[in-house]
């Protein structure tokens, strides 16, 4: 709930200015702290996720953030400040402002105009060429640490992780080593969604057919949260899983687990749990089929792919014959 | 017979569609009964429904764009009441389902039905009487324009009684809206509500761009036109070069749903990503169609009220062109998440941060308005301070979701709906309720309640600030759109705070339409007898109040940019003229309502199926098209001695008042 401060309001008719000076300061200097208290109680418990990064993509678009907006206040700023003045200012009430009542034209200050602006974007675009060029999702990370790679596909609405450097997969939990580039292929089964882990930066979509790349790090160990960020549907605020970043002794432990979990991601399964319906329990599968997320993106060509795949019998009919009777 | 239709489509098992259903109907008896028991059917029917006056058509409009603002923003409360509870494993009071139809209708309604039908009825209104024209050029299309946009109105809110509304989101991206994930009757409506009146849009937008360019008074050149014919010009432009882009769009999505195509589809070589870039081809665009006119009237307003020119008047036309010529390099910044390369991402960006600079020289050009002005603050300069206030934060969080690497984590995020928000509260809502109270008298002949109008606006800027501001916060706490529920506790605090934003709105809405009511109460008293109450400077203020069906006796000469001002200030403002001519005028007629009607029940035969009832309205619509270009009965003359009799009527006022 809302921690909002208490106020005691003071009974009616007594009068506060004849207390002393001090005691009404007292009671301001309250009154703030009180104030003051009740907003950071507010801000205290929040994770404000885009602003605490726990990667190094997020941290640079955090700052990127931070640069953009401030470039912005300087003419935002001083904009709302001069309405503000000016409104107050030259109303028409106050008869000792300045008035001109046909002026309406100066070049110097129509260049000025166009100039400020001008310049502002002239940077921002700097910036904006510079940065989208950095923080281009599809640009391996420069690090000395070789890449994990995870394949990602949305499935309605659930998230399905292949390693495939490990030959194990996931359901709804996402276990990645700390420190090390994560190389992430997606997809989608037919909806699209966006994958997206705010702590850890940049989202992007996944599309049914197509294949999508993004590279991600996590600096510091910790449980993320993940999500979709695109409305796919009825199950589409369920669609959220866990990101554990841990050490790599850890995460190495996890994997070696994980090859002895009783399950394993064969075509069978995958067309079970390829269903529409919400997860829920995150799971673990020991083995993947191969060539699973290929057969994924593949599945509406004509010639790879399409029998192994397909959740029903009509897609799987639709995708191999030209015309869909 | 019925195609799909059946009675199982009506929702009886849902309470709260049930009783909507049942205050509308009740609604709707006593609205007709009212009218009935008055008597008013044929006044109704003869002087506004077939009306082709474009001062009745704006009014129509904008009385259709309010009704269907509370429809709308019932949406509103109702989602942020369901996020407001929904938090920690609770559902909430609303099933998925129905959530994701309200957030649609909310957006469609709110773009579609409330916004553009209100930027459309105020250009109606004011164009023609700012260039001193007797009519727009082609006034039965005009009155067709407005019925059809009335009839897609009519299908969204009848979707709501009768099968269901698309469940996708307000621009239904596929796969999501193909038959296969969405077998209901909701994405048919969307598609054929949008289509009918986008029809009627594109059609005001060919009207509008004829009408300005072909019927100004003698004298006025492009350079002197008021700028709020020029914003007009533009935003029509755009709606011409971007509603068939609409239209196509949602027809070849129509193609996929009915007749087993694949534009969009996952299999068969369709590809969603088309539908994506095309939807905002028109999408980006359309968003300065609805910014633009209200760009032009806050600065109508604010040079008025600061009782100066428009500071650089042609600093104005020149980045409203640009504006609109920049509007169509920019729309790809709606998805730098798709996978686009870095270049092209980075060109999109630069393009939007570039729309900045001449939306920023704006917002410079209406403050040296201001400057050594006398304002008075009347509510429409206060909406449109409040305007210059909220807008310049908008636009800037605009520009940072313009930057490819800020959008990689704010894209969809509450961030962006509150940036959308800022700027279509902020700059189209605002702008319209500015522009209401400002020319209100020059089409009813009173002046709006100045305290309510007050009470509105400050109920709105607080509440809007309350409402949006935790989206903003929620936005960088990795908040995404659309959820129907959330499993973080701490998002719950800022989404209450949301929610009595959302409440105090309610009461700025209460507060107008307590203004509207008490102003037509109190008419007598707040009559505007020399059809200029605020010292205006174009020409609609040198007509009477209200405006004389035929605008102007005369056709005004035009010699300088704010005719009236000069006028009045040379003293030859309200001078009669010696003689009175014939006026010449457009016959009102039924063939709108009629083609529109037909149209809207096509609309409806065609999402239930219902072929044969497609085919014969389909004929109708036809056939009283046909009917309509052979009628040769389209004008009359008004003769002089009437254009004097109401004239003399006129200046007894002025010079009663004087």
């Amino acid at each position: 709930m809302l921690p909002t401060p208490t106020l005691r309001r003071a009974p009616f008719g007594t009068n506060t200015a004849r207390r002393p000076r001090d005691a009404r300061h007292a009671h301001a200097r309250r009154l703030f702290l009180l104030v003051g208290i009740g907003a950071l109680a507010l801000l205290g418990g929040c994770t404000f996720d885009l602003l605490q990064p726990a990667g190094d993509i997020g941290r640079q678009e955090k700052t990127l953030i931070l640069v953009a907006l401030g470039l912005m206040l300087l003419v935002v700023l001083p904009v709302i400040a001069l309405t503000l003045s000016f409104g107050w200012h030259y109303r028409a009430s106050n008869k000792l402002a300045i008035h001109a009542p046909t002026w309406a034209h100066s070049t110097r200050i129509e260049v000025v105009v166009w100039a400020v602006p001008c310049v502002i974007v002239a940077l921002l675009s700097v910036l904006i060429w510079r940065t989208t060029r950095s923080l281009d999702p599809y640009r391996p990370l420069d690090s000395s640490v070789k890449p994990v790679r995870v394949q990602v596909v949305a499935l309605n609405w659930k998230w399905l992780f292949i390693y495939p450097d490990y030959g194990i997969a996931t359901i709804n939990r996402l276990e990645i080593p700390v420190g090390t580039p994560i190389a992430f292929d997606l997809t989608a089964e037919s909806l699209m969604n966006s994958f997206f882990i705010p702590r850890l930066g940049s989202q992007v979509y996944t599309m049914a057919g197509m294949r999508t790349q993004l590279h991600l790090i996590a600096d510091q160990a910790g449980t993320y949260r993940g999500m979709s960020a695109a409305f796919s549907g009825e199950g589409f605020s369920d669609m959220h899983f866990d990101t554990v970043a841990a050490s790599r002794v850890d995460f190495d432990a996890w994997v070696q687990a994980a090859k002895h979990a009783p399950e394993t991601m064969d075509a069978a399964r995958y067309r079970v749990v390829a269903l529409p319906a919400t997860a829920g329990v995150p799971a673990v599968y020991a083995g993947v089929e191969p060539d699973l997320f290929d057969g994924v993106v593949d599945r509406f060509m004509r010639q790879r792919g399409a029998a192994a795949i397909c959740t029903t019998p009509a897609l799987a009919q639709a995708a191999m014959s030209p015309r869909q009777e | 017979m019925f195609g799909k239709l059946s009675l199982d489509a009506v929702p009886w098992h849902e309470p709260i569609i049930m009783g909507t259903l049942l205050v509308v109907l009740l609604a709707g008896a006593a609205l007709v009964a009212a009218v009935t028991r008055a008597g008013q059917w044929t006044y109704l029917w003869k002087e506004w429904f077939t009306s082709v006056d474009h001062k009745r058509i704006g009014v129509m409009y904008i009385v259709m764009a309010l009704v269907m603002l509370l429809r709308g923003f019932v949406d509103a409360l109702m989602m942020r009441a369901q996020q407001a509870i929904a938090a920690n494993g609770a559902d909430g009071y609303l099933p998925p389902h129905h959530y994701d139809q309200i957030f649609t209708a909310h957006g469609v309604i709110m773009i579609f039905f409330v916004a553009t039908p209100f930027i459309l009825g105020l250009m109606n209104v004011i164009v023609p009487l700012q260039i001193g024209a007797r009519d727009v050029a082609f006034p039965f299309v005009n009155s067709l324009s407005f019925w059809l946009a009335v009839g897609g109105a009519a299908l969204v809110m009848l979707s709501m009684f009768c099968g269901d509304f698309a469940a996708t989101g307000w621009v239904a991206y596929p796969p999501l809206s193909e038959l296969g994930y969405s077998p209901t009757e909701g994405v048919d409506y969307y598609i054929w509500s949008l289509q009918i009146s986008g029809l009627g849009t594109t059609l005001t937008g060919i009207n509008f761009i004829v009408t300005i360019l072909r019927m100004r008074a003698p004298g006025m050149s492009l350079m002197k036109m008021p700028v709020f014919t020029w914003t007009a010009l533009i935003t029509n432009i755009l709606i011409v070069a971007v509603f068939p882009v609409l239209t196509a769009t949602l027809a070849l999505l129509a193609a996929d749903r009915y007749l087993g195509m694949h534009f969009f589809t996952n299999e068969l070589g369709g590809n969603a990503m088309m539908y994506i870039n095309l939807i905002w081809v028109w999408g980006h665009p359309e968003v300065y169609i609805l910014i633009l006119p209200c760009f032009g009237a806050f600065s109508e307003i604010i040079s008025t009220f600061s009782g100066k020119p428009l500071f650089g008047y042609k600093s104005m036309v020149w980045a409203t062109s640009s504006i609109g010529v920049l509007s169509f390099f920019v729309w790809l910044h709606h998805f730098f998440t798709m996978g686009s390369g870095a270049n092209v991402n980075a060109f999109f960006g630069i393009m939007t941060s570039i729309i900045s600079i001449p939306t920023g020289v704006k917002l410079f050009n209406w403050l040296f308005t201001m400057f050594r002005g006398r304002i008075r603050y009347h509510s429409a300069t206060l909406w449109t301070v409040g305007f210059m206030v909220t807008f310049a934060v908008g636009g800037m969080t605009g520009v940072l979701l313009a930057v490819p690497g800020a959008d990689f984590v704010l894209h969809n995020s509450l961030f962006l709906v509150a940036h959308f928000h800022n700027v279509i509260i902020g700059g189209v809502l605002f702008g319209c309720f500015a522009a209401m109270s400002f020319w209100f008298p020059k089409v009813f002949g009173f002046t709006l309640n100045e305290f309510w109008g007050k009470v509105s606006f400050w109920c709105w800027i607080v509440g809007f600030n309350l409402a949006f501001i935790p989206l903003y916060v929620l936005g960088f706490m990795g908040m995404t759109r659309r959820m129907n529920h959330y499993a973080e506790p701490e998002w719950q605090p800022w989404l209450i705070v949301a929610l009595v934003g959302a409440l105090v709105i309610a009461c700025g809405i209460g507060a107008l339409f307590v203004q509207l009511y008490v102003s037509v109460r109190d008419r007598a008293d707040n009559r505007d007898l020399t059809g200029d109450p605020w010292d205006g400077r174009s020409l609609e203020w040198a007509t009477a109040s209200p405006a004389p069906f035929y605008n102007f006796a005369l056709v005004p000469r035009i010699t300088s940019l704010e005719q009236h001002w000069d006028d009045k200030q040379r003293g030859r403002a309200h001078v009669r003229p010696l003689k009175y001519e014939d006026i010449h005028m457009p016959r009102n007629t039924a063939a709108g309502v009629v083609i529109s009607a037909l149209g809207t029940l096509l609309c409806f035969a065609l999402v239930w199926h219902v072929w044969w009832l497609a085919i014969a309205t389909l004929i109708g619509v036809v056939a009283t098209f046909i009917a309509r270009t052979y009628d040769r009965d389209v004008d009359w003359w008004v003769p002089a001695a009437e254009v004097e009799r109401i004239e003399i009527a006129r200046h007894a006022a002025l010079a009663e008042v004087a």
